[in-house]
């Protein structure tokens, strides 16, 4: 029978549950690296048993982990991911200009081929890659210098690259989100990159249809459909049909549409999910209900989840890397909050059971199928 | 000279190390050598103390010893000689924050 293995990234360490396919009895392993951040753990689709985990903390800076073994055992690899060449500045939340400055890896992201090459989202903005499986690890300039950069700015959380989709049936496309400047997409590997926001309009920046400068959330893809993106923006869900050349709202009825993450059914490329949150300026549910909200029609018409979630006095928040989906049938979504509970619905979302109700502040979830 | 090393428990972990270290210096004891030979001893270090590039500390990183903050000391000035005899040891310390 087939397993599942998930990954979760906390403020204060690691946790890995595990389960059998059917993804009622959990077993509980952590934590590790205890009361360093874990801002994301994933393993490599083409060896599930590499995995790579950033660690983090104030006091004593960036370290990247590394598991051979399925997260049994893990070893330091490189953790020097500099800049190359003159940073210059982008811009502060003030408007003033800032220079660059490292501060943590948010997303890793594997290669979806080789167990050794993996991909780094880091604040301030920038991309890295490593494939000598961590060791060392080069900046793919050419988004750090794109010439709109000097326009970035911070989001609340920072000047982050949090999301690195790679195309499965273009090897040489990738797209990558930025708070706040919004999406790019580069189709030679990294190289060059056009920002991809055409249809965004947010209305906390001057130009609210500006190329750059777009708070997104969050980029979702189905792996059978990679020109169909789905996107949680600050406000706003989004969805675009041409790999992000142009983008349409899709937020339909649901009750809010700020949020943070967003995900697409393993096998229903127009399912997808979404976990609204009250506003910008208070990050937690509406009405103290956890409800995760389902579109089986790509958008607009959302159906809210809430067998097994508590339906009052919940306010918690979800975060952006915090949902993953399992590719076991039926499909299995997972997600973590910052109350630390981790739920499943081993049902595509149509019932949920915690895994774990008290974990530190999730930062991020990943799920991994094995045979 | 073996100089005697403690360091805070977060980067024990990371070092697999138990209690204090010792680390053998060539040359004058300073925090600069100090911390080249226990970065060489233990490179999963790099980066955790002080940046990889500039060598500056990083900001919530302290050096004590002797009952004295020596954080902001050059980091060529030769250590006591307290610590560089290994009569006392060399602390590496999270600065007391929040989190």
């Amino acid at each position: 029978m087939s397993r599942v293995r998930v990954l979760v990234g906390t403020r204060k360490g690691a946790f890995v549950l595990t389960a059998d396919g059917l993804r009622q009895r959990w077993d509980v392993s952590g934590p590790h690296f205890g009361g360093w951040e874990l801002y994301h753990l994933k393993g490599s689709p083409a060896d599930p048993n590499r995995l790579y985990a950033s660690q983090s903390s104030s006091w004593f800076g960036q370290v990247i982990q590394r598991s051979n073994d399925g997260g049994q055992t893990w070893e330091t690899v490189g953790n020097k991911l500099l800049y190359e060449g003159v940073t210059g500045t982008h811009l502060w939340s003030d408007g003033t200009p800032r220079p660059w400055e490292f501060a943590r890896v948010w997303h890793l992201e594997p290669s979806l081929t080789d167990p050794d090459t993996v991909y780094a989202g880091i604040q301030d903005a920038a991309l890295f890659r490593s494939s000598d499986g961590g060791q060392t690890w080069q900046e793919l300039t050419g988004l750090r210098t794109h010439k709109s950069a000097p326009l970035w700015q911070p989001g609340a959380g920072g000047m982050c690259l949090h999301t690195i989709l790679l195309d499965p049936s273009r090897p040489d496309r990738m797209f990558i989100a930025i708070s706040a400047a919004g999406v790019f997409r580069s189709d030679d590997a990294g190289k060059t990159w056009r920002p991809m926001n055409r249809g965004l309009q947010s209305e906390g920046i001057p130009d609210p249809t500006a190329e750059v400068g777009h708070c997104v959330h969050r980029i979702a893809m189905h792996r059978s459909r990679p020109d169909v993106l789905f996107m949680q923006k600050h406000w706003d869900v989004m969805r675009s049909d041409d790999a992000g050349e142009s983008w349409r709202e899709i937020s339909g009825n649901l009750p809010t549409d700020f949020g943070f993450p967003i995900d697409v059914h393993a096998h229903e490329p127009e399912t997808i999910y979404v976990v609204p949150i009250k506003s910008d300026s208070e990050h937690y549910l509406p009405e103290g209900k956890l409800r995760v909200y389902r579109s089986r029609t790509g958008g607009n018409e959302w159906e809210a989840l809430t067998k097994g979630l508590p339906q009052r006095d919940c306010y918690v928040n979800v975060l952006r890397d915090s949902m993953a989906v399992d590719s076991l049938d039926p499909c299995g979504v997972y997600f973590g909050t910052t109350g630390g509970q981790v739920y499943v619905s081993p049902d595509a979302g149509d019932s949920w059971a915690p895994i774990v109700r008290d974990l530190p502040s999730v930062v991020s979830v990943e799920v991994q199928t094995l045979p | 000279m073996i100089v005697r090393v403690v360091l805070p428990a977060h980067l024990r972990t990371l070092a697999h190390l138990d209690g204090e270290v010792k680390v053998d210096v060539e040359g004058p004891v300073t925090q600069r050598s100090v911390l080249d030979t226990l970065e060489a001893d233990y490179p999963m270090l790099r980066g955790t103390m002080r940046d990889q590039v500039t060598q500056q500390r990083r900001a919530f990183v302290r050096f004590f010893a002797c009952q004295e903050d020596l954080s902001h000391e050059s980091p060529d000035a030769p250590l006591p000689d307290a610590v560089a005899s290994g009569a006392e040891p060399f602390l590496i310390v999270g600065a007391m924050a929040g989190g």
